[in-house]
């Protein structure tokens, strides 16, 4: 309504009027003074809205583009070697610079052992800790407790690899892959992965840094959700005599499966892209002649951060862009599944997500 | 101090302190209301008076509440909801499209059952909507500030402390900073939605004084599932069940003489 | 055994290994800190910040990867923040339910997530190949890249926790949405955001795959942005894996410059948002 309404004593009424009533004994100045000052402002603030709505939609497209930018430069960038070696690139083991010769399986292979190590100590821990937390912990030790693992997850990647290499890769060489072999080395089919020169760097020791690294993000993802489990739901199962396992495992578990996967999605998508603790644990080699998790291998990002500086032009640095491109793509059907899979649970649980 | 527990009887009231006949300010013509396909209010048609209080009872989920929205079209910030109908003040119907939403809630404020201020101090926080809708002084800005506030009957408790953060006061008194927030913009109309309904009765006692208080100036629609309070406040009330107007009339004639017999069974508490 | 003896000792079994689990994290954290403590403390000194990078077989300090990351991160934050918080606000205040909301909250869930040599490899092809050299600006652009992410879904998640009741309340007063959101909910949701703000520079002093394709590094001091820009990541790594001793006694320095500084960089964003939240 963009019509002024006038009142009977010609000032206007809404805002800026004034209406003298029979209280007025101590506002009787105040309401004076306002009555000589029709000050009702006609702005529009439809400009204002406009802009604002427009600037914030801009950056969010932004966003948007960069997914766009990224995956089209690393296209871009990747041809060459898309063109020259197609998708036989993917399943290839030679990868040999001065022949340009390229084949991915080798960091393939390296990045999905290491990161499949990574969950298989990183889920049942992390496990281990959120259950921790939430039920066995005295209540003044959850906080601090808390604040440590998520510590673990702040020390930077490059910090994790340097200690990894120096401090911890001595030990495993010495002590612990020895044992390993002597222990599960004669075990028939499995015993092939624990048989080898125990060289401390390798497959497996960069695989445990990358668990260790991975915990806090699963485990406080996991302690988030049991936490969040109704008071109640626990209740009655502890009223019918279940004991404190079996409430965590049979209860919250199943209550909170959507958060749970999701955090240990998270985990993965962190172990996948993880470049320094593995760069510096792997080994650096692009030969695969063993199953054995002793070998040094390679993965896509140790290749990447080892080698692109003297790729320089041609084949060989398309060959690690394609690589690139190769990580992003698993690390973005990795999410999607995942997000798809929440998805579907969601639903059949008639819950929102 | 009125006490706030039991229900007092007044004799019939037809003519106000003011010994003018009431003027209709908002007339509200067959009124639907649609939350995505649920059919919220039906075909509601009452009359709102110039400086009374109207106060709308029910039991829970009979849209009061979604009718008092409507009125400030609040409901226009959520895409599933509409409505549908006249709501007319003073001749030009408020659900037209062409209606500048911003001018009518300068016109039209509302107060609502939980008190949230904003995280700024109690000056600022009055001074909000006036800086919104006029160029004013720090002189006439002080001015206003100190006039709603004394509305409100809040001044004497924070004239000290005019800086401090509003959410540094206690429950009531956040409510009637809401109140001055609301009427500092000096609207035609003040909507209230459940005021005291999270305030304990020293403070609801002390809002309700200044609801009588406030219907000098203002008109008052008031929403409140309290019907002592309905009673003891309003010139008008209505009486709604599902989405419909059951009965719509003076206070006292509707508590003491319902005319519908559902409405005699909600006063009288056979359901609700 | 019966069952009620089978279930008390899984029980007992469970929580024995839930609390081996827990000790477990906890010794890593420990033996990490001890080390960087132990090895990168005896490495502290005033020449660490006031001399440069040297070559291997002389000493030196990391004075000029130092000031370079800080460079490097400060420019980043800076162009990162407002964009994230820009797009944060859209996501929140606009787009809950249309296309284009719905389409960034998932691909901003995908670059979150993103390796981040992938983004040190987006930028190599968007900026140091075209340019024809390696370049702060071109790192600071992939750290800026890694920010923002951070920030959208930081200022997302607390504005979304606002209640309703107080932006009605704000509309009710007549005020234009861009006004309800600047001086009421943003304010509202301050706190929040800025320990999202602090919590991605902690993500990104850290960083070093970004900068390797990006920044590199330079051994000298050198402020100008087109030009590589000593870091202390990019530098740690050189040393790190060289075998010369007193460039990897260099390195546990730097390892501990950067390990303390991200550890209470995340306990300052804790103790702020407890006590900004508090009143």
């Amino acid at each position: 309504m963009q019509v002024d309404m006038v009142g009977a004593d010609g000032l206007p009424i809404g805002a800026g009027a004034s209406r003298p009533g029979p209280e007025i004994t101590q506002v009787g100045a105040v309401t004076d003074r306002l009555k000589k000052y029709p000050t009702r402002k006609r702005r529009s603030s439809f400009l204002g809205d406009l802009v604002f709505f427009n600037v914030t939609r801009l950056f969010a497209a932004l966003v948007l583009l960069m997914l766009g930018g990224i995956i089209a430069s690393l296209v871009y960038g990747a041809w060459p070697a898309i063109e020259r070696f197609g998708i036989a690139f993917l399943v290839h083991s030679d990868w040999n610079p001065p022949a340009e010769r390229f084949g991915a399986l080798i960091p393939i292979y390296g990045t999905l052992v290491t990161s499949a190590i990574a969950l298989f100590i990183a889920v049942p821990v992390s496990f281990g800790i959120a259950l921790f937390l939430t039920e066995l912990s005295p209540a003044w030790l959850r906080r601090p407790l808390g604040i440590a693992i998520e510590l673990l997850a702040g020390i930077p990647s490059i910090v994790y690899g340097m200690w990894g290499l120096l401090v911890f890769a001595p030990i495993m060489s010495q002590y612990v892959q020895p044992v390993m072999t002597a222990a599960l080395g004669q075990i028939p089919v499995v015993g092939g992965l624990f048989r080898g020169p125990p060289l401390g760097i390798g497959l497996l020791t960069a695989g445990i840094i990358l668990g260790i690294m991975v915990i806090p993000f699963v485990a406080s993802v996991m302690r988030d959700v049991f936490e969040v489990t109704p008071r109640l739901l626990k209740e009655s199962a502890y009223g019918l005599g279940a004991t404190t396992w079996e409430v965590v495992w049979r209860i919250v578990l199943p209550y909170t499966k959507v958060g749970v996967i999701g955090g240990i999605v998270l985990g993965l998508g962190r172990a996948l892209g993880e470049t320094m603790a593995v760069t510096f644990l792997i080994g650096n080699n692009n030969v695969l002649n063993t199953i054995s998790l002793y070998a040094p291998g390679n993965s896509i990002t140790s290749a990447l951060a080892n080698e692109f500086a003297e790729a320089g032009e041609g084949v060989y640095s398309a060959a690690l862009i394609e690589l690139g491109l190769i990580l992003f793509f698993i690390t973005f059907v990795v999410l999607t599944l995942s997000k798809l899979l929440l998805l579907r649970l969601g639903q059949q649980e008639g819950s929102r997500t | 101090m009125s006490n706030v527990v039991t229900m007092k009887l007044q004799p019939p009231k037809t003519e106000t302190t003011g010994g003018t006949a009431p003027a209709v300010q908002l007339s509200i013509r067959g009124l639907n209301f649609f939350y995505g396909r649920f059919h919220a209010l039906k075909d509601v048609s009452l009359d709102i008076y110039r400086e009374r209080v109207t106060a709308f009872i029910g039991p829970s989920g009979c849209g009061k509440s979604t009718l008092l929205r409507t009125f400030n079209r609040m409901y226009a910030l959520y895409p599933e909801q509409r409505a549908e109908g006249e709501v007319l003040l003073d001749g030009n119907n408020l659900l037209g499209a062409d209606v500048d939403l911003n001018d009518l809630r300068a016109r039209v404020g509302m107060v609502f059952q939980k008190a949230t201020p904003f995280p700024m101090s109690i000056y600022e926080n009055v001074a909000f909507g006036v800086r919104l809708h006029e160029e004013l002084t720090r002189a006439q800005t002080d001015d206003r500030v100190e006039w709603a506030l004394r509305k409100a009957a809040l001044w004497d408790e924070v004239k000290g402390k005019l800086q401090q953060s509003g959410m540094s006061l206690s429950g009531g008194q956040q409510q009637r900073l809401c109140i001055a927030r609301g009427i500092a913009v000096r609207p035609e109309i003040l909507l209230l939605d459940e005021p005291t309904s999270a305030l304990d009765p020293i403070s609801t006692g002390r809002i309700e004084e200044l609801i009588h208080d406030l219907k000098q100036e203002f008109t008052i629609v008031i929403v409140t599932h309290n019907m002592q309070q309905a009673a003891r406040v309003s010139d008008y009330t209505a009486y709604m069940y599902l989405g419909e107007l059951i009965e719509f009339g003076g206070t006292d004639d509707l508590f003491i003489k319902p005319k519908i017999k559902a409405t005699e069974d909600y006063i009288t508490g056979r359901f609700g | 055994m019966n069952l009620r003896q089978r279930r008390r000792l899984t029980n007992r079994i469970a929580l024995g290994l839930s609390l081996a689990a827990m000790s477990f994290g906890l010794f890593w954290l420990c033996w990490i800190l001890y080390t960087v403590f132990d090895l990168g403390l005896s490495g502290l000194s005033l020449d660490l910040f006031t001399r440069m990078t040297p070559p291997p077989g002389s000493s030196g300090g990391l004075a000029n990867a130092i000031v370079g990351s800080l460079l490097l991160v400060g420019l980043a934050t800076s162009i990162g923040t407002p964009i994230g918080i820009l797009a944060g606000i859209y996501l929140a205040e606009y787009g809950q339910r249309t296309p284009l909301g719905v389409a960034t909250r998932f691909i901003n869930d995908i670059l979150l997530s993103a390796p981040s040599i992938v983004i040190g490899l987006f930028v190599y092809a968007a900026c140091v190949a075209p340019m024809g050299k390696f370049s702060a600006l071109a790192g600071i652009f992939a750290l800026a890249l890694i920010v923002i992410p951070v920030v959208v879904r930081t200022t997302e998640n607390m504005l979304r926790l606002i209640p309703s009741s107080l932006r009605e309340a704000a509309f009710a007063l007549g005020a234009p949405k861009w006004i309800v959101i600047m001086r009421v909910t943003i304010r509202s949701a301050k706190a929040g955001v800025v320990t999202g703000v602090l919590l991605a520079v902690a993500r990104i002093a850290g960083e070093t795959a970004p900068l390797l394709f990006t920044a590199l590094s330079n051994q000298f001091w050198s402020l100008d942005l087109r030009e590589p820009m000593a870091n202390l990541p990019v530098t740690i790594f050189k040393f790190a894996m060289s075998p010369f001793a007193d460039w990897q006694a260099l390195a546990w320095a730097g390892v501990f410059l950067i390990t303390m500084s991200v550890l209470a960089l995340n306990v300052v964003a804790r103790v702020f948002f407890r006590e900004a939240t508090k009143s």
